[in-house]
């Protein structure tokens, strides 16, 4: 089979598309990180804009519903001085049959410039990727299993932030991996920008044995899998994951993989802790962890903002 | 009709044959391959001179899309590429909508077949009522309408018992139970398990989904005597299960697909649609041993595993494409592309589509069990020429089926494949002439 080119990036190797940040060189994946550096300042202006998208629509399609993800990248947006159209398709036009590509044409005729999409399934935004016009840009916005690249970035800059360098952090991620487009990126990231070890932490159930071949060391106990860590990122577990064949239960997860203060004692004095929200506490982080002085969740949520804009700056000014 | 086809390298698997001979055709039958009768008198000679006169090809699974899915595939279209590929017979599935599980259906399917005199077409009937899994079909009536064997195609039957007895009373009359060996439980992922599905956040479907279904398969024949084909194996796990089987001396034989014969997992690609197959591609070493058990006869048969799917079902995210690949026109050419690769050579590689195919039928298939997917004097003429020095691309442009969708289309591949058939003949009558 003919190797295609990676339909993130055009003939000179710039960024396009932000659809996974497999296959990104660590040069694009820094450029990201110091631009988005650029623009934390911005937040903190009293005008909080830019004219870098100024006459730019960006369409935020989420297929699948979030508020939280869906506001970073609309307030990203307005700070870019874009306008922003926000479409739950979740409940308009794929409920009338529409299907995805007619959805994506209809709107390419309104002129879009930039679809932020998120979609239950692995993969859509490359579909959308590769039938829009030219001169638009998409944005992965979390697709099924597969990636939430913008999460991944914010993660790194959060990382990169409080560590500075990766070349010689340990990080754990911990909880529900085979399911996490936020891990698969995470992982990604860390092993393109050199972290020395990602550990991915959890009961056999949630971390298969496969992701060793994505450059991570696979830990099935929390106690193996934090000691001596310099990070830890821990994972949503979803409420319908709780019971069923993959766990027996909320309350033997947290007694087995759930982040405590006692737990967290066996990790570096300094380690910092992630979530990429929103939290269950008591199911997989503590409240005196995710409250505690090495927590850094809602650094992460005003780091992320940063992201999304240097994301939609930098694909905007690049051409197919 | 007497038809005259000369100066052409005549190739017959079954028997060993691989010379430059004539072959003389009539009223459906090869009265003669040598040197041709001077007194012959052709009403149409074709000259085959640089081209192969070889048997035509038996394909054990193609979808024709009829009754029901016409949007996907009709008759015409799916038989006149099976012409077109060389296809002289083929073995079509019971999922159609409604399924085969009633007499009137598959003569229907025949006649309207035999009218079109592109192919011979054989019917797979469905083993239970709506291949629901839980009632059996009337498999002797089925069979006297023309059914070869009983299928659940992809349909699971969940109930293992249901499969017992299905296996028990198809042994009563001698019938061929033709299973994919999947568990249902295991089997519903969209992509084979492994470092691909888990790097791409898609459903896996473990090895042990197939090598459970075939150890239950296995002990069910003990214990029934029944005789099952295994359809479209995908696991170097799987092939030795069927080699150990055989080793025993269950009546059992197998087949594999041209996709899971040249394709891996890691052909998915950027999330390719046109990948979204059922069995799913799995790794290089599923993929070696799948190849190295069809030369050493484990794996009986290639086949097409032809399933037309309609453009806009397969525009869609890698999960929720519909599963399935256009294959009647591409079995020639990747028969030939594996026997070459493989270092096989055209001789066996033509045999796993013509003389194999037809012994895994059987008596299935009456009088023509003798001479279907050979050449021999006296036998049906059913002849496939081709030209074994061309290549061509697949483009939709240049494939008759109605389905386009394949993962060797060039434009993705940029591969072109090997051998271009210039003339199908069926019973002696010519079914498709290249232009």
């Amino acid at each position: 089979m003919l190797s295609k080119r990676n339909p993130q990036l055009n003939a000179h190797g710039e960024l396009i598309h932000l659809l996974s940040i497999e296959g990104l060189p660590k040069a694009v994946l820094t450029q990201i990180l110091d631009t988005a550096g650029t623009f934390l300042s911005v937040n903190d202006r009293e005008v909080k804009k830019v004219p870098l998208l100024r006459g730019k629509s960006v369409f935020n399609l989420f297929f699948e519903n979030s508020t939280r993800t869906r506001t970073t990248f609309e307030i990203a947006a307005k700070r870019l001085s874009a306008d922003v159209i926000n479409l739950d398709i979740a409940r308009s036009s794929t409920a009338k049959g529409e299907s995805l590509l007619d959805t994506i044409a209809n709107l390419s005729a309104m002129h879009a410039d930039m679809f932020v999409v998120r979609h239950a399934e692995s993969g859509a935004p490359y579909l959308i990727a590769q039938h829009v016009a030219p001169h638009v840009h998409v944005v992965n916005a979390g697709d099924g299993r597969h990636a939430h690249p913008t999460q991944g970035l914010l993660d790194m800059y959060t990382i990169r932030h409080y560590k500075q360098d990766f070349a010689n952090l340990t990080v754990a991620i911990v909880g529900d991996i085979v399911h996490s487009r936020v891990a698969r990126s995470d992982i990604h990231a860390l092993t393109t920008l050199g972290a020395a070890e990602v550990r991915a932490v959890g009961p056999r159930t949630l971390v298969p044995g496969d992701l060793k071949a994505m450059g991570v060391r696979v830990c099935h106990s929390l106690e193996e899998g934090i000691k001596d860590a310099d990070v830890i990122i821990t994972l949503r577990l979803q409420n319908e994951r709780m019971s069923g064949a993959l766990l027996p239960s909320a309350g033997e997860y947290f007694k087995n993989f759930g982040l405590t203060e006692d737990k967290l004692a066996l990790a570096k004095s300094d380690a910092i802790v992630m979530h990429p929200g929103p939290i269950n506490r008591g199911v997989e982080i503590d409240s005196a962890v995710a409250d505690g002085r090495q927590s850094v969740i809602l650094p992460q949520v005003t780091y992320g903002i940063a992201v999304r804009m240097a994301v939609m700056s930098i694909i905007a000014g690049n051409d197919a | 009709m007497k038809v005259l086809i000369t100066n052409g390298r005549v190739v017959d698997p079954a028997s060993g044959r691989d010379e430059r001979a004539d072959v003389a055709i009539a009223a459906g039958r090869i009265v003669g391959i040598g040197a041709a009768s001077p007194d012959f008198d052709a009403d149409r000679v074709i000259d085959a001179r640089g081209l192969v006169v070889a048997p035509g090809l038996v394909d054990l699974a193609a979808r024709l899309r009829e009754p029901g899915q016409e949007h996907e595939g009709m008759l015409e279209s799916e038989l006149a590429a099976a012409a077109a590929g060389g296809v002289t017979s083929l073995i079509c599935l019971p999922d159609t909508d409604p399924t085969l599980d009633e007499p009137g259906l598959v003569e229907m399917l025949k006649f309207r077949a035999r009218k079109l005199s592109r192919c011979r077409l054989f019917p797979l009937g469905a083993l239970t009522r709506g291949l629901g899994g839980e009632v059996l079909t009337e498999m002797a009536e089925l069979t006297e309408a023309g059914c070869v064997g009983f299928s659940q195609a992809d349909a699971p039957v969940r109930d293992t018992q249901v499969l017992a007895r299905a296996l028990q009373y198809a042994a009563t009359f001698g019938y061929t139970v033709w299973l994919r060996p999947n568990d249902p439980w295991l089997g519903g992922g969209v992509a084979a398990s492994g470092a691909v599905a888990t790097r791409l956040g898609l459903s896996g479907v473990p090895v042990s989904a197939e090598t459970i279904a075939l150890h239950t398969i296995f002990d069910l024949v003990r214990a029934s005597g029944a005789r099952v084909h295994l359809c479209r194996l995908s696991s170097a796990a799987g092939v030795e299960l069927l080699r150990a089987a055989k080793a025993e001396g269950l009546p059992v034989t197998a087949d594999v697909s041209i996709n899971s014969l040249h394709l891996t997992d890691v052909d998915i690609g950027y999330f390719n649609p046109a990948m979204r197959l059922v069995p799913p591609l799995r790794q290089q070493r599923d993929r070696d041993a799948l190849r190295a058990g069809l030369a050493d006869g484990t794996i009986d048969a290639l086949v097409s595993d032809h399933t037309p799917v309609d453009a806009d079902a397969k525009i869609l995210p890698f999960a929720e494409a519909e599963p399935g690949a256009t294959g009647l026109e591409l079995l020639l050419g990747l028969a030939l592309k594996w026997g070459d690769g493989a270092g096989i050579g055209l001789t066996r590689a033509l045999a796993s589509v013509t003389s194999a195919p037809v012994r895994v039928l059987g008596g299935a298939l009456g009088s023509l069990a003798a001479s279907a997917g050979r050449l021999v004097e006296g036998g049906v003429a059913d002849v496939c020429i081709f030209d074994p020095s061309a290549h061509w691309a697949v483009t939709a442009a240049a494939l008759r089926s109605q389905g386009k969708s394949t993962p060797f289309a060039f434009d993705a591949s940029g591969v072109e494949l090997p051998a271009r058939v210039r003339y199908t003949l069926v019973a002696g009558h010519i079914a498709h002439e290249a232009a």
